[in-house]
C-alpha cells in the first residue's frame, strides 16, 4: 500500500475532545463516541488521539478511557499522552490500541524509545516532535504541550529518535496548528530529508489540497488534520466531518500524474 | 449468536461492537456452558503463538471449543494470530497449534529486501481473494485490510487459501476449510471492508 494516509487528530483534554489554536485555548468540540461514530462511517483509515493535558497534569493516561476509544473505532488507532513507562504502553496496548506515541518523556529519556521498541515493536512506536519556528528563522523543539522549550533542533532529534527504534515520527507545527492555513512545509522537509521512517505532517491543514503539498513538498508520507475534520465554515462551527474517499481519490491521482 | 471466545487476550470489545453495529446477536464466551449458547465462534488473538496456546489451555475453553469446532461442525472465524493457532506449529513456538488447518506458520524472510521491508508487515494493505471465499463475498474491488503480523500461513493445500496478500510475497491473508475459517488481518479495525467479512462469516 504506498497510498498516503491522512488521519484525524483529536485532542482529548478529560475525555472530552478539543481543539487548539498554536496549542492554546483548547475549545470544546464535542464527546469522542460521537466523533468516532462519524468517523466509522466515513471510512477513515487511522485515527490519532492525544491527551493534551496528561503530561502537564502529571495525570496517568486514563486506561478506562483509552479502553472505550479503542473498542469504538473500526480503524486502527495510535494514542498519545502522558507516556512515561513501559507498564503503561502494555496496558494500553492490551486495550487494543496499535501505536502509542511518546514525546516529553523521549526527550528527558531518550533510551525510553530503545525499550520501548524492543519489547513492541517499533511500528508501535511513535515519536511525537512539536515544533516552532524561532525568531532567527530556525526551529526548536518543544515538550509539555508546547509550554516548554528544549534548545533541540526537530532535525536532529527526529534522526536520533529513529535510531533509537522509533517507527513512526508525527510531527506538528505549534505555529500552524489550528491556523487552517497549511502545513509548515518547510519544517516538514527539513525531517523528512534527514529521517527514512514514516512521518505524518500536523497542524494547518484547512483543504485537502494542504494534504497534496505536505506530501509533495514536504515528503510526508502521511497527513494529519485537526481543525479540518472538527469545524465547519469560517464562524468555527462544530462539525464532525472528513474528506470522502473520492476527494481524497482525485487528490491522489492528481498526485501521481504530477510524480 | 456469535460467541467471542475470552481466553484472556487483547480486548474483544470492538469485534463485539462491530457486530453490534452489523445488527448481528454477539456475546462474549466466557465459559463452556456459554460456548454451548453459540452457534457460531470467534477466535480472537495477539502476542505469540506459545502465550496464546498457553492462555487457551489454562481458560479451560479448549476441549470444548475442540468439540464445538471438530465434531459439530460450528464455524469458527481465527482472528490475527487467531487463525495462526489453526495451523499445526508455528516458528514462533516449540508447542502444537490446534491442528485445524493442515500447514505451519512461518516468519516473514525477505533475503536482500530491496524494498526495505519491515516486519511486522503492519498497515493497510489490499487481500486477493479467491473466487471461491466465502468470507469475501461481494466484498468489491482491491478490498483493504488492516494488518499486523510478524508470521503468516503456509497451508499444506493450496485450496484452503481464501485470500492472499503481497508483502515482499504473496503471503496468506484468509483460509478457509469446511466450518474453519482465518483472517490474517484485523476485521475489526478495517471498517467497511472488515464489516462485510464479519457478515459474511454470520451467514455462512
Amino acid at each position: 500500500m504506498l497510498k498516503n494516509r491522512v488521519m484525524p487528530c483529536l485532542l482529548l483534554k478529560n475525555a472530552a475532545l478539543v481543539k487548539t489554536i498554536k496549542f492554546k485555548n483548547p475549545d470544546y468540540v464535542g464527546d469522542p463516541s460521537n466523533a468516532i461514530r462519524i468517523y466509522n462511517e466515513k471510512e477513515v483509515d487511522e485515527l490519532i488521539f492525544l491527551d493534551i493535558t496528561a503530561t502537564t497534569s502529571s495525570k496517568v493516561p486514563d486506561l478506562d478511557v483509552i479502553g472505550r476509544l479503542a473498542s469504538e473505532c473500526f480503524m486502527p488507532v495510535a494514542y498519545g499522552g502522558g507516556i512515561s513507562d513501559l507498564q503503561t504502553m502494555r496496558e494500553i496496548f492490551r486495550r487494543g490500541i496499535e501505536k502509542v506515541a511518546v514525546n516529553s518523556h523521549a526527550v528527558a529519556c531518550p533510551e525510553f524509545l530503545s525499550a520501548a521498541a524492543n519489547e513492541f515493536g517499533s511500528q508501535a512506536v511513535v515519536i511525537s516532535i512539536d515544533a516552532k519556528r524561532t525568531a532567527s528563522g530556525t526551529y526548536e523543539v518543544y515538550t509539555h504541550g508546547g509550554t516548554r522549550a528544549t534548545s533541540m533542533d526537530p532535525v536532529t532529534w527526529a534522526r536520533r529518535a529513529a535510531e533509537l527504534g522509533a517507527g513512526e515520527i508525527l510531527l506538528t507545527s505549534i505555529d500552524q496548528d489550528g491556523t487552517m492555513e497549511g502545513y509548515d512545509l518547510e519544517l516538514i522537509r527539513s525531517v523528512t530529508s534527514a529521517v527514512d521512517i514514516p512521518l505524518i505532517a500536523c497542524g494547518g491543514a484547512g483543504k485537502v489540497s494542504h494534504f497534496g503539498q505536505a506530501i509533495t513538498e514536504g515528503r510526508a508520507s502521511a497527513v494529519a488534520a485537526g481543525s479540518m475534520v472538527v469545524y465547519f465554515g469560517r464562524n468555527r462551527a462544530v462539525l464532525i466531518n472528513f474528506p470522502s474517499p473520492r476527494e481524497l481519490n482525485r487528490l491522489f491521482e492528481s498526485i501521481s500524474n504530477h510524480e | 449468536m456469535i460467541g467471542i471466545v475470552n481466553y484472556g487476550v487483547g480486548n474483544l470489545a470492538s469485534i463485539l461492537n462491530m457486530l453490534k453495529r452489523l445488527a448481528v446477536p454477539a456475546c462474549i464466551v466466557n465459559s463452556p456452558a456459554e460456548m454451548d449458547l453459540a452457534t457460531k465462534l470467534i477466535l480472537p488473538g495477539v502476542g505469540s503463538f506459545d502465550a496464546g496456546m498457553g492462555s487457551l489451555n489454562e481458560s479451560g475453553l479448549l476441549p470444548r471449543l475442540t468439540a464445538r469446532v471438530q465434531e459439530e461442525k460450528v464455524p469458527v472465524l481465527g482472528i490475527c494470530l487467531g487463525m495462526q493457532m489453526l495451523s499445526e506449529r508455528s516458528e514462533e513456538g516449540v508447542g502444537p497449534g490446534l491442528g485445524w488447518i493442515p500447514g505451519r506458520t512461518m516468519k516473514f524472510q525477505f533475503g536482500d529486501n530491496p524494498a526495505k521491508l519491515k516486519i511486522p508487515h503492519m498497515g493497510w494493505n489490499i487481500a486477493i481473494p479467491n473466487p471461491e471465499a466465502k468470507l469475501f463475498k461481494d466484498c468489491g474491488m482491491d478490498p483493504r485490510y488492516y494488518f499486523v503480523h510478524s508470521y503468516h500461513v503456509v497451508c499444506q493445500d493450496p485450496a484452503h487459501v481464501a485470500a492472499s496478500v503481497n508483502y515482499g510475497m504473496l503471503a496468506t491473508a484468509a483460509v478457509e476449510s469446511g466450518n474453519v475459517y482465518g483472517v490474517q488481518f484485523h476485521p475489526e479495525k478495517s471498517h467497511k471492508f472488515g464489516m462485510k467479512i464479519l457478515e459474511n462469516f454470520s451467514k455462512v
